[in-house]
């Protein structure tokens, strides 16, 4: 089996607070995963330990076969194949959409500027924003920043992209063009491990929905399963509650 | 009046080449301030425990002592080790360094108000430390310094007239000169060397008006500058 990125036993801290406590999955090529949980548990911080944004305390990720946690690992390196999206987008606010999207493939893999542009036109292209390449990011909604910044992983050609709650900061009408991007992301056989409360979005793609609370994972299966028959009283209580809160946006 | 003016005229020539040397002085103390203050204000801001209280020491210094102290260490004190210094070399490097010092908490406060999700978006696709800040960091910092860095300029304007005292051939020597020659023109000397000065820091402050409209970005400015956002 193709395994692509394997996460075992992370623990995190901060201070007193025991925030993860002994994590563990795996991820196949291709594969959409959602993580759900309730806010606190550690989901975010989860994603952090994964490209070591945030070191874990204990417990070791790989990328196919190479230790990312490892202290010899060129983090550098290992990062410019794993894709970030954030909450907040986090676009860079001195370039342009176009500038954004360009940056890392010149500045971190050396691309020349003539090659990178037109890959950088490609990407926002396929996130819909070709029109919008000279807008910076103040001129921009929210969800075309965060179109932009999926386009900016994108631009990397990465293994793997991690999206950490990529539309809980846009207005709810906002919100869709995000998540149609997404889907058909997913739909091309990327690997996407995604934090989020859109229950649509992981009932249309996810291969499996992973329930995370108080800093472990609680249960994990394919969404149907996760809906229809929970193993855990908990997971059951915790979907009816943020399908109810979020609706299915999808 | 009329009379003083025709006497003054022949020595407005000098005057105002004497007033090239302090536009000079000025370019090269500016350089070396944005230079060093660049460099410690990073050190201070990710320079950790060590360097970062080296460079604080460092501002603690080239803030607290006078101009004027500063220009006869610079200029006395070389000589006394054997080392021959210019006027000019003593000049540029007392203020300089003190300039650096102000500079360095300008951009210091434009590098912290910078958000810290830019860093970490930066890191995340890959950048080292140092790539981060030299193409992520600091091009945003240094834009919002304008308006303070605008000041400083204006204040080291003048701080070149006390190259004087260090027997610089600059205006306000021109001025004396004038005033040693014929002392009741001295009003008018200094008149003119006001005049200068009057022109210098207006035409200074065009020029970084026009810097800043230049590299104006919507959504990037300092928090309250009261710049108008040309965002949708």
């Amino acid at each position: 089996m193709n395994t692509l990125l394997r996460v075992e036993d992370i623990h995190k801290c901060y201070g007193k607070e025991r925030v993860l406590t002994g994590v563990s999955f795996e991820m196949m090529k291709g594969d959409t995963k959602v993580i759900i949980g309730p806010s606190g548990t550690g989901k975010s911080t989860l994603l952090r330990c994964i490209n070591r944004l945030t070191p874990a305390d204990k417990g070791r990720v790989w990328l196919e076969d190479e230790e990312i946690t490892h202290t010899r690992t060129n983090i550098n390196r290992i990062r410019a194949q794993i894709g970030f999206v954030f909450q907040d987008f986090n676009l860079f606010s001195h370039l342009t959409a176009l500038g954004n999207v360009r940056i890392a493939p010149t500045k971190v893999k050396g691309m020349k500027k003539a090659e990178a542009t037109r890959l950088a036109m490609e990407e926002l292209e396929r996130v819909g924003l070709a029109d919008k390449a000279g807008a910076y990011p103040a001129e921009l909604s929210g969800g075309q920043q965060q179109r932009v910044s999926i386009a900016r992983a994108l631009a990397m050609s990465p293994k793997l992209i991690l999206f950490d709650e990529p539309t809980s900061a846009l207005d709810p009408e906002l919100i869709g063009e995000v998540l149609d991007v997404m889907i058909s992301l997913a739909k091309e056989g990327m690997t996407m491990l995604v934090v989020t409360h859109e229950m649509g979005f992981a009932r249309a793609v996810a291969d499996e929905i992973i329930f995370m609370e108080r800093g472990i994972i609680v249960e994990h299966g394919p969404p149907a399963q996760l809906f229809s028959s929970p193993k855990h009283r908990r997971t059951g209580e915790f979907l009816h509650k943020i399908t109810e809160l979020y609706g299915e946006t999808v | 009046m009329i009379e003083g003016l025709r006497a003054i005229w022949p020595f407005i020539p000098g005057l105002l080449r004497a007033s090239l040397i302090n536009i000079e002085l000025l370019l090269a103390l500016i350089v070396v301030g944005f230079v060093v203050g660049t460099v410690v204000a990073l050190l201070q801001v990710y320079g950790g425990r060590f360097l970062g209280t080296l460079a604080r020491i460092y501002e603690w210094i080239f803030r607290s002592i006078p101009a004027l102290v500063l220009l006869f260490l610079f200029y006395y004190g070389p000589p006394r080790f054997g080392l021959d210094i210019s006027s000019f070399a003593a000049a540029t490097l007392a203020l300089g360094f003190r300039s650096s010092a102000y500079q360095s908490q300008i951009f210091r406060g434009a590098i912290l108000t910078t958000p810290t999700g830019q860093m970490m978006a930066a890191r995340s696709m890959g950048m080292s430390r140092v790539r981060a800040i030299v193409t992520i960091v600091l091009p945003q910092a240094f834009r919002l310094s304008i308006p303070g860095w605008t000041n400083e300029f204006s204040s080291v304007v003048k701080d070149t007239t006390l190259a004087y005292a260090v027997g610089f051939n600059e205006v306000m020597r021109s001025a004396r000169i004038i005033m040693d020659s014929a002392y009741e023109l001295a009003m008018l000397a200094f008149i003119a060397v006001a005049l200068v000065f009057l022109v210098l820091t207006y035409a200074g402050n065009a020029a970084m008006g026009g810097v800043e409209r230049k590299f104006r970005i919507p959504g990037l400015q300092m928090p309250g500058s009261g710049a108008k956002d040309h965002g949708r």
